[in-house]
């Protein structure tokens, strides 16, 4: 009896020592992580004009020093980013997600599921099983739209990168109209009430699901579960990055001022429209089209044309339309990308207007 | 021991398939692997995310390649 409780007592000593240790050394790369965030500049700005023979003043030297600079930074956010969101996520499952939302009122659930969609891990090939599971629970149709719209939208990669390059507040709004989209779609697919053209095998599928063991997960399996994140994702996305950057940095250095202001300015009406056309075809994840989007911005294009744009390429493609294709009929498909589609232009509108 | 690895085809899918075949060459435990792609059996199972392991109708692991020490626990069960 005695040795028993002396055990458990060992035990939580020991599970103690090991959060103190490793927050301590989060601490302490946490530090070491600002360090060499803050001498970028300065590093960049030394390895092009002192390594490599290049003229400072000159287009390539704008352009090499622009890529030298932000390739390390935006891994550097994204590695935190990730890492943090990864602890936050080890909290979120489907499963619970799917538990929470069924059952809750239409409005309500709509702004639960979109910002449940941040934080569930999501990935676009499961998207199918997820809507099935969902919409066989109680899930109204509408709320489980808004989940799927605010899940690739608004994501720690999309935030991470948009903080990095162009600062909280464009990072900012991008959360917060991507929320918005979700949650008003969502609604409107819900109100109009198209449960008839979802598939008819979907609505036959079992919702039984057979029950998994509830893991219980200590503080170092959520780091590590975060760790795992980290190199998973980054793993992923570090070629878009890099040319992505590589895009931006030629644009940067090689295309005048202004020249974007005819095309994407906020002078011309039709560049909201044109953008969101060309951009629902386009499949890219958030890493690859974001460096654009600065490199877009700088030279004189307007952010609601830009954030349209950005929108359309992340939240609406083509891929995942064939994927959704198996459980939705043509006309609910239709209305989901039209839906999305009107949302994104009245938010390009609306941001040209008041900025 | 009736091992399934449910998922349409992604890298990760694959990835699971792959090394549970590994390990069951590794171990030499009784097992065999079947992948199932199609969408509507998928969901039959009731899972939310894919690649998903299920042996003997359990769900073991669901949305991420399972770890190598896990599926040799799986397997000596």
């Amino acid at each position: 009896m005695k040795s028993e409780t002396t055990n458990i007592e060992n035990k939580t000593i020991k599970n103690r020592f090991v959060i103190m240790a490793t927050l301590l050394s989060g601490a302490v790369a946490l530090y070491l992580w600002w360090i060499l965030y803050h001498f970028l500049p300065t590093l960049s700005a030394w390895a092009t004009y002192s390594l490599l023979p290049i003229q400072q003043g000159s287009h390539l030297g704008a352009s090499v020093e622009f890529f030298l600079y932000d390739t390390p930074k935006v891994m550097m956010l994204l590695f935190l980013v990730v890492f943090g969101v990864g602890i936050i996520r080890s909290f979120f499952t489907p499963e619970k997600t799917r538990a929470f939302l069924s059952g809750k009122s239409e409005f309500a659930g709509n702004v639960l599921a979109a910002l449940l969609g941040i934080i569930t891990p999501f990935c676009s090939c499961s998207a199918v099983p997820l809507f099935i599971g969902f919409v066989t629970a109680g899930v109204p149709l509408g709320v489980t739209f808004s989940f799927l719209i605010a899940a690739p939208m608004v994501n720690e990669i999309a935030l991470g990168l948009l903080y990095g390059l162009l600062g909280w507040k464009v990072a900012a709004i991008y959360a917060g109209t991507g929320l918005f989209i979700a949650i008003f779609a969502g609604w409107i697919i819900g109100r109009l009430k198209l449960e008839g053209d979802i598939e008819d095998w979907v609505t036959q599928a079992n919702g039984a699901a057979m029950s998994m063991d509830e893991e219980k997960l200590t503080f170092y399996d959520r780091v590590i579960y975060g760790w795992d994140a980290v190199k998973e994702i980054i793993g992923r996305v570090w070629v878009y990055v890099i040319l992505g950057i590589a895009v931006g940095a030629g644009i940067h250095g090689f295309v005048p001022e202004g020249v974007m202001a005819s095309i994407m300015g906020k002078d011309s009406w039709w560049s909201v429209p044109l953008s969101v056309l060309i951009g629902v075809p386009m499949y890219s994840n958030a890493a690859g089209i974001i460096p654009v989007v600065e490199a877009l911005l700088g030279k004189g294009a307007a952010l609601g044309t830009v954030l349209a744009f950005m929108m359309s390429v992340i939240a609406l493609s083509l891929p995942e339309m064939v994927i959704l294709r198996k459980v939705l009929k043509p006309k609910l498909i239709a209305v989901f990308i039209g839906v999305v589609a009107s949302g994104i232009l009245l938010v390009g509108y609306i941001f040209n207007m008041i900025i | 021991m009736e091992i399934k690895v449910l998922g349409p085809g992604c890298a990760k899918c694959n990835k699971t398939e792959k090394l549970i075949q590994e390990m069951i060459n590794e171990t030499g435990a009784d097992a065999r692997v079947e992948k199932i792609t199609d969408m509507m059996q998928i969901a039959s199972f009731g899972v939310f995310a894919t690649p998903s392991v299920i042996i003997d109708n359990q769900i073991k692991c669901s949305g991420k390649v399972p770890k190598k020490e896990d599926i040799k626990k799986w397997l000596a069960q």
